[in-house]
Order: C-alpha cells, then structure tokens, then sequence
C-alpha cells in the first residue's frame, strides 16, 4: 500500500515536471537563439547550448531600431484596454449574475455572437467607421477595438466569479439600508478581488498579442504596437533571426511579467473565507 | 436614468422602476461599447457579402446580389479549407482540453512548489500569439530547431524535414503550436472549477467507500461538465477562427494543405483586397457556427436541469 502510494507520488511529480519542460523549451529555445553569435546560427543550429554567447542582437534591437517605441505603445494599449474592459465587465458580469431580468437572454445572446464571426469580416467597416473620426492611426482607436472585441469573455469570466460569491452577503448588507451599487462596490468587488486580476491578465495579454486590426488601422511607425513592429522586423531583415528573436524576447517580458504577477490570483479558492468561516 | 431618490420618500412606483432597471444599468456600458463597434460593423459587413466591394477600386460598391455565394458554391479551395478547418479545430480542442483537463487535476492536488509549477505552466498563455508561431516554425526547422531531427530519432519521420513543407503533416505543426498555447486556457478554467466543489463531497463519498475513479465519475465530471460545456463551446468558435498561427507558420501552405476557412478569408480580403466574396465566405462560416453554438447551448440546458 506504501509502496504504490509513493509510486502514484513520483508519477505525479513526473507529470508535472513533463508539462513545465514542454511549456518552457520552445521559449528557452527563443532565448537560445536570441544569444547566439550569427556566425554560430547554421553551424551550431541543433545545440542545447551556443559555444559562444552574444547581447549583439539585444543591443541593435534596443539602441538601432523603432522597437521602444514600439515596446511603449503595446504597453499604453495594452493597459488601458485591460482596464476598461475590467471596469465594464465587472458591471455587465455582476448583471448577469445577480438579476434575472427579460433582455438577460438577449445580452446572453449578443455577447455570444460576438465570439463567433471571424473579426477579420469586421476590418474593412471598422476602418471606414474610425477613418472619418481621425481614430485610425491613433493608439485611441485601437483601445476602443480592442476593448469591444474583450468585453464578452471578460463579462462571461467576471460572471462566473460572482456566480461564486454567496448572494447573502450582499442581502445581508441591504438589510442594514445600503443600497445594492454600494453592497456591489463595497462588498462584493473587494472578494471578486482574483477575478479582477484574471481579467485583467487575461484582457492584457489579449491586446498585446493582437495583429490584424493593428496591422490594419495603423500605418506609421509612431503608433505602431510591438506585432506590427516585429512583422516589419521580418520584412526588413527576413535573415536576421537572431535579431528577430531578440525583439521577441523583450516583447515577451511584460507580457510574462504581468502574467507571473497575476497568475496565484487566478484560480484561488473564490469563496474561502467568506461565508464558510 | 431615474433620479436616486432618498430612500425614505421612495415612492413604490420610481422604487420599482429604479429596481428593473438596475440590470440595464449595469450591462449599457459594455452594451453600448458591442453594439458600436461590433454589431453595426458586423451588419456592415454582412451587407459587403452582397456587394462589389474591392478596396483599393473606388468604382465598386455595386450591388451583385448572390454572385459571390454562386463562385463560391464552385470554388474548390473553399471545401478544402471546409475539411481542413473541421481537422485543425477538433484536433486543437480535443487536445488541448484533454491536456488541460489532466494538468487541472494534476495541480488540483497540493505539493511542495505547486504555486511556482502553476505559474510555470501557464506561461505559453502569455506568449503572444504570433511569437508562438514564428517560435514554432523555427522549432519544426531542420537547420536552425531540434524537433525534425527528434522525431527522426523516434522513427516517426523516415527523414529530419520540416514537416511544415510537407503537404500530409504541415497541419500538424499550426496544431501543436495551438495545443502549447492553449493548453493553460483549459487548465486554469478547470481547476478553478475543481476548487470550487466542496470537500465534504469527497469525504462523504469516501467514508461511503468510493474508489478516486467513482469519485471522479460521480462528483468530479457532473461538478465541471456546465464549466466544460461553455469553455468547450467559447473554444471550438475561437480556433476555427484563429488564423494568425496558421498565417504565420505556413500561411496555408503548402499546397492550401494547411489553409482553413478563416485563413482563406484572410487571404481573400488581405492579398486580392476583395472584400465582397471575404464576407461572403464569412457569412458561410458564421452559419455554420452559429449551428454549432445552438446545439451546445441547448445540450448546456439539458445538463443544467439535470442538476
């Protein structure tokens, strides 16, 4: 009995140690080559490791090229995306959760459509309706996009998280005369709290990944965000990977960085503490 | 907007006006925000499916009523992709669900180190997108990646090459990329299901002598299958549409082995710039999934009533 108990242990600690080395290798692979020499690129292509370790490719790409713009611009859009979103998901998520009234199956239903079509049918009117309100080319735009495209999935997961909290704490606080916007800000947002932080992470990395509509609406290098930068990247220098892979590399660490910051938050026990004391 | 009336002078009228539209209140923003830039862009669309619609051409516009649905209905290369689109969104999702599901269950379990393994897992989840792809084709590249010549040593490629470059395996590569990326969707969805059913469940069943395999059947899987059933349906819509991987590791290619529904619309609107016949093609797809949705809305209510 001891002994398969230890064996079921050391399965599953393999398992897990298998799922960490597939997640992490093809971005260990990325750093790899964003620090091999050029020289070294074809003739070492294979090796866990480069004979000789360079930053070259890192200095061009942060001293020679458009990338911090770049890097800036992803960075606004990004954020203030992950916010707005947040803010009206929390609301229309709370909604969904905690009324039933007669449009709830309709706004069901609509924020269900949204995530079907292809968004690649929506680039040409969505480029003829910001052109004439100057909102093309403008990182403005690309929030307003983006924060449309967000809103149904984060309204959906802020859903399921109140779906999560007792509705007597909130009862119990109207019963002491507060009305239910101030019950909803005061007590509920406060528990909702991970569901915040998941949304936000989520909403984030969204944006900062996005390529069609950005590739679309915006034309200049002033407002390009970091997948349009890259994506000139590969046209101009198409055989430069290891440069490539370093504007990569870089572009990866906010992203993972918020993601590390957020990710405990992500799947906590939502209720704990709560009511069950 | 009714006015916030002090609450002691409320009258039983305005109280329960203000009470019905709370909901609304609450839900105009992100209403108002869809609509503006989802909806009216989309009846805008769906009116370019009937329409000469080319735009780089200032002369089109012109109504043409069902001629694009018409070349459509003979375009070989749109059932192509049809068939490829079915084979890349049921491998993706079968996949990375059970992937997902098995990696939920597995860190739904406490150990030491269990808070650095989660974020390590789902790190993919942050890497964007299309850096997934280009990180991909660089590992499926025989020069300058190991994986070729890795599944030549296991003899499951008689030779290290690209399988992106051969037209019986390239979907394979867009599909594990899709599968590495979304492998952390499905698993966080899940296990913050999994933390959601109470313990007592579990011990009861226990004392009662359930075996972990009765456990899961009877406690487990009836607790997550309305959590499965939308991210399952959310998932499918989304990777049928998701071409960017697709786009950027094979851009179809080669021979339109790889190209899929939403990858052909890219194609159409983007390289020939015709905008018509891509809304056209996206009315066909938008049909189809939305079928699809309504069959697992509907089996999502027969589960919910069970319960």
């Amino acid at each position: 009995m001891r002994a398969s108990k230890i064996l079921l242990t050391g399965a599953h600690r393999l398992a897990i140690l298998a799922y960490i080395a597939v997640a992490l290798f093809p971005l260990y692979w990325l750093l790899k080559v964003s620090v091999t020499p050029n020289r070294l690129l074809y003739s070492e292509g294979v090796r866990m490791w480069p004979s000789r370790t360079t930053f070259e490719h890192f200095e061009f790409v942060v001293a020679h090229s458009a990338f911090p713009t770049f890097f800036k611009n992803s960075l606004i859009v990004s954020g203030s995306t992950a916010v707005v979103v947040t803010i009206l998901a929390a609301l229309s998520g709370y909604a969904l959760s905690r009324f039933s009234f007669r449009a709830k199956y309709w706004i069901v239903a609509l924020m269900l459509l949204t995530q079907m079509f292809p968004l690649v049918m929506l680039v040409a009117p969505i480029f003829k309706m910001l052109s004439p309100l100057g909102l093309t080319n403008s990182l403005t735009g690309l929030v307003i996009v983006y924060s449309a495209f967000n809103v149904p999935f984060a309204t959906f997961l802020m859903q399921s998280f109140f779906d999560g909290i007792p509705k007597d704490l909130e009862e119990a606080a109207m019963i002491d005369g507060a009305t239910q916007f101030v019950a909803f800000r005061q007590i509920i947002l406060p528990l909702t709290l991970p569901g915040i932080a998941a949304t936000l992470g989520f909403v984030f990395t969204a944006a900062w990944s996005e390529l069609l509509f950005a590739l679309m609406l915006i034309s200049g290098n002033d407002a390009a965000t970091f997948p349009v930068g890259l994506l000139s990247f590969v046209s101009k220098f198409s055989v430069d990977f290891g440069q490539m892979m370093a504007a990569g590399v870089l572009a990866l660490i906010p992203a993972c960085l918020f993601f590390l910051m957020i990710q405990r938050y992500l799947v906590q026990g939502l209720t704990a503490g709560a009511v069950k004391g | 907007m009714p006015s916030p009336a002090p609450t002691d002078d409320r009258r039983p009228f305005l109280g329960r006006l203000a009470d019905a539209s709370q909901p609304y209140l609450y839900s105009a923003p992100s209403l108002v925000l869809i609509v503006a830039v989802m909806l009216v862009p989309l009846v805008l669309g769906l009116s370019y499916a009937f329409r000469d619609i080319q735009l780089l051409n200032p002369f089109s516009g012109g109504f043409v009523g069902l001629d694009h649905f018409r070349v459509l209905g003979r375009d070989q290369d749109f059932y192509r992709a049809l068939k490829n689109t079915l084979w890349w969104t049921g491998a993706s999702v079968f996949l990375q669900f059970f992937l997902g599901l098995i990696l939920a269950l597995l860190l739904n379990k406490p150990f030491a180190g269990r808070g650095l393994a989660q974020a390590l897992v789902f790190l993919p989840w942050a890497v964007p997108s299309f850096l997934a792809g280009l990180n991909w084709a660089w590992l499926f590249n025989p020069v300058i990646g190991p994986l070729s010549h890795w599944l030549h040593a296991l003899g499951i490629l008689s030779e290290p090459l690209n399988i992106l470059a051969d037209p019986q395996l390239a979907m394979w590569g867009p599909i594990a990329a899709n599968v590495w990326w979304g492998i952390p969707f499905f698993a966080i969805t899940l296990l913050a299901a999994l933390q959601a059913i109470p313990n007592d469940l579990y011990e009861a069943a226990a004392i009662d002598g359930a075996g972990p395999v009765q456990r899961f059947v009877s406690i487990t899987l009836p607790f997550l299958a309305p959590t499965i059933a939308i991210t399952v349906l959310l998932r499918t819509v989304w990777i049928s549409n998701f071409a960017d991987l697709i786009i950027v590791m094979t851009n179809g290619g080669p021979a339109d082995r790889t190209q899929i529904v939403a990858s052909y619309i890219f194609t159409q609107a983007f390289r020939r710039l015709d905008f018509g016949y891509a809304s056209a093609i996206a009315l066909v797809l938008l049909a189809a999934l939305l079928a699809y949705s309504m069959l697992i809305v509907l089996l999502r209510q027969t589960l919910l009533n069970r319960n």
